[in-house]
């Protein structure tokens, strides 16, 4: 196999994945924000966030299939497993290691979510504000020199609008607030 | 001998999902919550009903047999 | 008097005048009691008999009894009378209950502001060895759910008194996760009579049978707890009060989950469950109370609405909601200041309370609703037109 390719595909492959994890992650808040319009209802917004986020997956697969069996990198199977343990890059490495980790757990208890139970799977799915920032963080720090200027406005279209989602989402108010008792329930007067 | 939607009504928060994707049998009252109709499902709505169980946010529905 | 007096009963003049509990084997009382056909006092009037056959089905000699004295409806004052006066009587049903579903754990659940009767049940378990140590007293939070079944459970279970979704049912899985016989104290008593003198007592009264404790308030000379024989009539029962203050427009009856009712239309209406209901009215937890005529009906059903909304566990957004829209429209009608279309709206969303709820909170604000609307019908619509019949009444004419 020309390893030219394999280098293309690792790193094509790797841009993708985190392009369409912004879009992942940009849905789930718009989803949690309850945003619709009269053409776009929400089930469109969590059918994507869904079927995107499994595309990831594929994406990653052959992201790091390709890295490991690449001989440039001279990556065994057990940098890809255990994090940081490659010698080559090995922080910029294991962040990414870690975020696929993370990303497994998210989509794991998503799938399996009557197994887990509502609550666990909310506490594992909030770990996505940590999987992004390290998969970015990853992209970043392991990516070659020279830096090409269309790979720098990928990132940066992808940290803005993430940016903009996430103030977006902290502006909200909560929407189950209703579920909160009133500080007092006033005693209504018996009347007779 | 039919399947009915039944909803849990402490987890439902309203979101609306179900009753985009089942509008013949789901209506949503003024503040977003589902009003389910009563009866039996026609045979032909069975299968839209499972996935508007699977996309509920909070996992309030399920689907049931009716006596 | 059987189930109320003037002085909490000690345990002497108890079995003095009832006798030892009798000693029944579990199918033989439960068989009494369905053939007493003995309705359950709690509010919902679900078959005794029935209910213990339930639980014990599904016991495997761990259930437990929770005997309900919580009485979270403010105008029934019957199940803190009868622990106050008959703490052994409510002991003694709940014993027998245990023995009927093979229990071994009695939880008596009283209302947290009912002082009286509290100390009474303290100090009559105390007087008694056969129940030592398996019974506790357990109060209950103020407030108007927390008498509900699932609620009541929970609260036992975690301290949290709100209703709880079901299945499962507490006859499936209560307090620990047993079979759990939720049974109002009322109930109970009259279940500890029924093992005494067989279902014949109770049931060969003539042309009604039965007999129970009610709670007359409002528009009467003396309000309080009454106990009756199943058959007297709405007039019997205000002659008994000591005569209408006055003129009444209208009676409540059941509760703040029961509905209103005419009262010269319903002068004869015996008391009694099962013929109120072929008539559309519920008993209920015998809830009598009238509404004088000077008062505004609109009026008082806002303000009924207003507290079941406040009561809410708000747990489920149709009750949330819906009470609290209309308890707000219910206020402008009833201040004469309503919206546009504030009538519509309420017809509209009490149609759609029913059954939208994890317990039937909503379901008895609905019906509340839905019967003032039927009675005061006229009213409302002049406080549509902010107008109000009340007060020129008692020649009832609209004021221009």
């Amino acid at each position: 196999m020309n390893d030219t390719l394999l280098w293309y595909a690792t790193r094509g492959a790797g841009v993708v994945s985190l392009v369409l994890l912004t879009a992942v992650v940009v849905l789930g808040i718009v989803s949690v924000m309850r945003w619709q319009t009269a053409s776009w209802p929400r089930f469109l917004t969590t059918g994507f966030h869904r079927n995107l986020a499994l595309t990831t997956l594929i994406f990653l697969t052959i992201h790091v299939v390709t890295a490991v069996v690449d001989p440039f990198t001279a990556l065994g199977w057990e940098a890809a497993i255990v994090p940081f343990s490659s010698p080559y890059r090995r922080f910029w490495l294991g962040l990414g290691v870690v975020g696929i980790y993370l990303l497994l757990a998210i989509v794991l208890t998503s799938l399996l979510r009557p197994l887990f139970g509502p609550r666990a799977w909310r506490m594992v799915h909030w770990l996505a504000y940590a999987m992004w920032p390290v998969a970015l963080i990853h992209s970043i720090g392991t990516g070659t020199d020279p830096r090409f200027a269309w790979m720098l406005a990928i990132e940066a279209v992808c940290v803005g609008t993430v940016i903009a989602a996430v103030t977006w989402r902290l502006r909200r108010i909560e929407p189950t607030a209703w579920r909160q008792l009133p500080p007092t329930i006033p005693p209504v007067k018996k009347w007779s | 001998m039919g399947e009915t939607i039944e909803v849990d009504r402490i987890r439902c928060d309203g979101h609306g999902l179900c009753a985009e994707l089942l509008p013949e049998r789901i209506n949503l009252d003024d503040w977003g919550f589902p009003i389910v109709k009563r009866g039996p499902m026609p045979d032909h709505l069975v299968e839209v009903a499972r996935r508007a169980v699977d996309t509920c946010p909070v996992l309030a529905l399920r689907l049931a047999r009716s006596a | 008097m059987e189930l109320i007096g003037p002085v909490t009963e000690s345990l002497a003049t108890h079995r003095q005048r009832l006798g030892p509990v009798p000693a029944l084997a579990s199918d033989e009382l439960i068989a009494e009691l369905e053939s007493s056909r003995l309705l359950g006092r709690g509010g919902a009037g679900f078959p005794v008999g029935r209910k213990w056959r339930t639980v014990a089905e599904r016991s495997s000699g761990r259930a437990v009894v929770l005997a309900n004295g919580a009485e979270g409806e403010p105008l029934s004052r019957k199940d803190r009378s009868l622990m106050a006066a008959r703490p052994h009587l409510v002991i003694d049903g709940a014993l027998l209950a245990t023995r009927a579903v093979g229990a071994d754990d009695i939880i008596f659940y009283v209302g947290a502001e009912h002082q009286a009767a509290d100390a009474a049940m303290r100090h009559a378990l105390a007087e008694r060895q056969d129940i030592r140590g398996r019974a506790q007293i357990v109060r209950a939070p103020a407030g108007y759910v927390s008498g509900e079944e699932s609620a009541a459970v929970h609260f036992v279970n975690a301290g949290d008194a709100r209703p709880t979704t079901t299945p499962p049912r507490p006859f499936d899985r209560g307090v620990g996760g047993r079979p759990t016989l939720v049974q109002n104290v009322e109930s109970l008593a009259l279940a500890a009579l029924i093992a005494r003198r067989g279902h014949e007592w109770y049931q060969d009264r003539g042309r009604w049978s039965g007999t129970g404790l009610i709670t007359v308030s409002g528009a009467v000379n003396h309000a309080g707890v009454q106990e009756i024989d199943f058959g007297v009539t709405l007039g019997d029962v205000a002659s008994a009060a000591g005569g209408l203050r006055g003129d009444a427009q209208a009676v409540l009856l059941g509760g703040y989950f029961g509905g209103w009712a005419d009262v010269d239309e319903q002068w004869g209406l015996p008391l009694e469950p099962r013929s109120m209901r072929s008539r559309g009215l519920g008993f209920g937890c015998g809830v009598v109370h009238f509404l004088a005529a000077e008062s505004c009906g609109v009026e008082a059903t806002s303000r009924i609405l207003t507290y079941l909304g406040s009561q809410s566990a708000r747990q489920c957004g149709p009750c949330v909601f819906g009470l609290s829209a209309i308890a707000a429209a219910t206020q402008r009608l009833a201040a004469r200041s309503p919206q546009a279309d504030d009538l519509d709206r309420i017809l509209r969303w009490g149609g759609q309370l029913a059954g939208r709820g994890a317990c039937h909170h909503p379901d008895g604000a609905a019906g509340l609703l839905r019967s003032g609307l039927e009675l005061f019908a006229d009213d409302f619509a002049q406080h549509q037109r902010r107008r109000c019949l009340t007060v020129s009444r008692p020649e009832r004419v609209a004021v221009a």
